[in-house]
């Protein structure tokens, strides 16, 4: 392709401007008449359901209950919005993504920073990294369950040995609130934390490596080459993953389904979403809810992309 | 070029073998309208035997049916999750759908209304209406009936009792001829120091308790069944109401009800029971069965113990409903093959080997159902069923259940402030006011 179009552009040198923009055009349209069936399909596919979810949610709806429906306006919102609930999914939620969101850039970099400078099993040991973010979230959200409950557990068992009997061994991790969510960001930040380094290895492959040695020659210590050269020259890179991450974990639903199923106070926002039109069939409040999540995400991109300025085009293309 | 055949003689295999198995999908999928038995889809809850024919359970019923049936239907079973509330989502999720093999199924009563409102059954022909009430007892009719009309088949008819053992209630004083109330109950079990297996976990079966302490007060916890969300009555912030709530508050503060009571199901009730700290329990009639105490021949059953002194007490009515989808192609088979499942000789077969109490009052007179259920328990629970007090038939009962046990979670908070309380965010939930 590459080799084609050189030639043809040697060959259009000497003509005119005019027959280049006819070209530009051609080749537009046929970007258009390749790319467009997809974009429809796209359109169809992402656009109709949030068309249709926003028109939903304007109902009193039920779907056991086809002739109560009714239009009310605004009213799921304002009721979603002024539920305790509500608010307590959202915190529970928020929470959920901070913790993990913190421990994962962490730990994430320190294992791409180990990755980029490892060379003998290089291979292998990126492999080996990804293994849990290769487990389906549902069998490492079992897993991370047994490991904690009293009776199948060993967590317990280790702490207790290991803290010489200042721990309960009958301590119930799913019994309380923090606790549970402890549980529930331990397993997420292992399951996630492959994914985040290898974002990150990516951008540390970015970095010149003469500007980190020219900085070396002035003088600069391990602390200041890597927030003086080495952040800043992967900003793009980390600021991707950061929003990918955020945008991912805002959307929690397996881990505490399968850990708590929303007891004590643990319930996301996207199982909330998941009672009210599963369980409870309330179609109009349930696509409030759901059009309320997908605002929050929006909100997240936008901030990401406006304040932070991260570009997803350059970025992607690195 | 010889080196391509095999490949390509693997393409070819493959490919016979998928169009030998799509065409075989397709056969199976045409339901036998021109020849061969038709096939009809069971979606049971799991029951003695679940999906294995041999012991005794829904499938041994399927089977003989299918057998019965002289070739017309063949009954397959799908066995559906433990949970009544799973249950609820497997069956309204696949209803809802449309799914066409929703032929028969089995369904706790207290959605029988829910699916009925929605228009989710096939109409039970004109002819076999009769047939279908005939020799039943009035509380399973009651439950299979939506808006005057009978919406689904009774099948079982389950009623709790009060369990006792005959020891401990002498000890405590009680006399257990007479009918008890729940406050004699709570001072018997206090003077023998022995506990009472109640259900008060957050799940169904504490919204079965609460319905029948309401009831037994001469409560409703819905006075108008047949309402729509903007219009239902609930009778919760009343006497009957406050009656309850003193109740499940005495049971929790003594300590009678053990210390689990709020986590406690059927099967943790139904363990304390068997303990030595257990002397009473309510619960439905498969206790006797699965009773493990060493001590069986102390434990005795009579009828479910009064709200209020004096007032007739009104026992939780359970059980299981058979219906037919609307979308199920052979509804007319459907419903022959539901008769055959319910005739005399069936109900009493599958009372004896599961527990399940029939709903045809002739099968409590058969000696097999008298055996595996002795001591006179088989006629207590045919007593029972009498005046046994369903939940409330109304399609949202799944919601209202859920914010009762919310609200009277945990046991130990319920107080005389409960029932208001419960009530004015029901209201609000089924209004779209409230989140659940």
């Amino acid at each position: 392709m590459s080799t084609v179009a050189e030639t043809t552009k040697a060959d259009l040198t000497s003509e005119e401007q005019a027959h280049l923009s006819d070209r530009a055009k051609g080749e537009r349209n046929l970007g258009w008449r390749l790319a467009g069936p997809a974009f429809i399909v796209m359109l169809l596919v992402t656009l109709y359901p949030i068309g249709y979810a926003v028109y939903l949610s304007l109902f009193n709806y039920r779907l056991t209950d086809p002739a109560g429906k009714k239009m009310v306006w605004l009213q799921n919102y304002i009721t979603a919005l002024s539920d305790p609930l509500f608010w307590q999914a959202f915190v529970t939620t928020l929470v959920i993504v901070i913790v993990t969101l913190v421990f994962e850039l962490i730990l994430g970099m320190a294992i791409a920073m180990v990755m980029h400078r490892v060379v003998w099993p290089r291979r292998t040991l990126r492999t080996v990294v990804l293994i849990p973010y290769a487990i389906v979230t549902v069998v490492s959200g079992f897993s991370w369950l047994y490991a904690a409950q009293i009776d199948t557990g060993f967590f317990n068992h280790w702490l207790h040995f290991l803290t010489f009997g200042g721990f309960s061994e009958n301590f119930n991790w799913f019994g309380g609130r923090w606790s549970s969510l402890t549980i529930i960001c331990l397993s997420e930040i292992w399951k996630t934390t492959p994914f985040m380094s290898l974002l990150l290895l990516a951008g540390l492959a970015q970095v010149d490596s003469a500007q980190e040695e020219a900085a070396k020659v002035d003088g600069a210590t391990w602390m200041q080459r890597f927030t003086k050269v080495i952040l800043p020259n992967m900003k793009a890179a980390l600021m991707v993953a950061l929003l990918f991450r955020t945008l991912d974990a805002v959307r929690i639903y397996d881990n505490p389904y399968v850990m708590t199923g929303g007891a004590n106070k643990t319930q996301t926002l996207s199982m909330l979403v998941g009672t009210e039109t599963v369980s409870r069939v309330e179609i109009g409040m349930g696509s409030a809810l759901a059009v309320i999540l997908f605002l929050i995400v929006l909100i997240i991109a936008f901030i990401f992309v406006k304040l932070f300025k991260v570009d997803l085009t350059t970025s992607g293309r690195s | 070029m010889k080196r391509l055949r095999p490949p390509r003689r693997g393409i070819a295999i493959s490919a016979a073998v998928l169009m030998a198995t799509t065409g075989l999908a397709a056969c199976g999928g045409s339901g036998g309208s021109g020849s061969g038995p038709a096939h009809l889809t069971w979606y049971i809850n799991p029951d003695v035997g679940n999906a294995d024919a041999s012991k005794g359970g829904q499938a041994t019923l399927a089977k003989e049916c299918s057998q019965a049936s002289g070739g017309k239907y063949r009954i397959k079973v799908q066995l559906l999750p433990n949970s009544a509330s799973d249950q609820r989502i497997q069956l309204l999720r696949r209803l809802a759908g449309g799914d066409k093999t929703m032929d028969l199924m089995s369904v706790d009563p207290a959605f029988v209304s829910e699916f009925a409102a929605a228009g989710y059954f096939a109409p039970v022909p004109k002819n076999m209406i009769d047939d279908f009430k005939a020799d039943r007892v009035q509380s399973s009719i009651d439950a299979s009936t939506y808006g005057g009309k009978l919406m689904s088949v009774p099948f079982w008819s389950n009623t709790q009792l009060l369990w006792y053992k005959k020891s401990v209630a002498k000890k405590a004083g009680l006399d257990m001829s007479k009918p008890i109330t729940w406050d004699q109950l709570i001072k018997g079990a206090q003077r023998a120091k022995m506990q009472i297996g109640v259900q008060a976990k957050l799940y169904e079966g504490y919204s079965v308790w609460i319905n029948a302490l309401v009831a037994g007060a001469g409560g409703e916890v819905v006075k108008n069944p047949n309402a729509t969300y903007e219009n239902i009555k609930l009778g919760l912030d009343t006497k009957a109401g406050k009656d309850a709530a003193k109740i499940i508050h005495d049971v929790s503060s003594t300590g009678v009800g053990g210390p689990a009571m709020g986590n406690s199901t059927e099967t943790e009730s139904l363990n304390l029971f068997s303990s030595k700290k257990g002397g009473f329990l309510v619960n439905w009639p498969y206790t006797y069965g699965a009773y493990a105490g060493k001590d069986k021949a102390d434990v005795a059953a009579t009828m479910y113990p009064q709200t209020v002194q004096g007032e007739k007490a009104a026992p939780p009515y359970g059980g299981i409903q058979l219906a037919v989808g609307k979308d199920s192609q052979h509804a007319d088979l459907a419903y022959q093959a539901a008769a055959c499942i319910t005739n005399q000789k069936h109900q009493a077969d599958y009372m004896a080997a599961s527990g399940n109490p029939a709903s045809r009052k002739g099968a409590y007179e058969t000696a097999e159902v008298k055996k595996a259920f002795p001591n006179g328990i088989a006629a207590e629970i045919r007593k029972s069923l009498d005046v046994a007090a369903a939940r409330p038939l109304t399609p949202y009962w799944g919601d209202i259940s859920t914010a009762l046990q919310q609200k009277f979670s945990p046991p130990s908070s319920v107080n005389q402030q409960t029932p208001a309380k419960t009530q004015s965010f029901i209201l609000k939930v089924l209004n779209g006011k409230a989140l659940l």
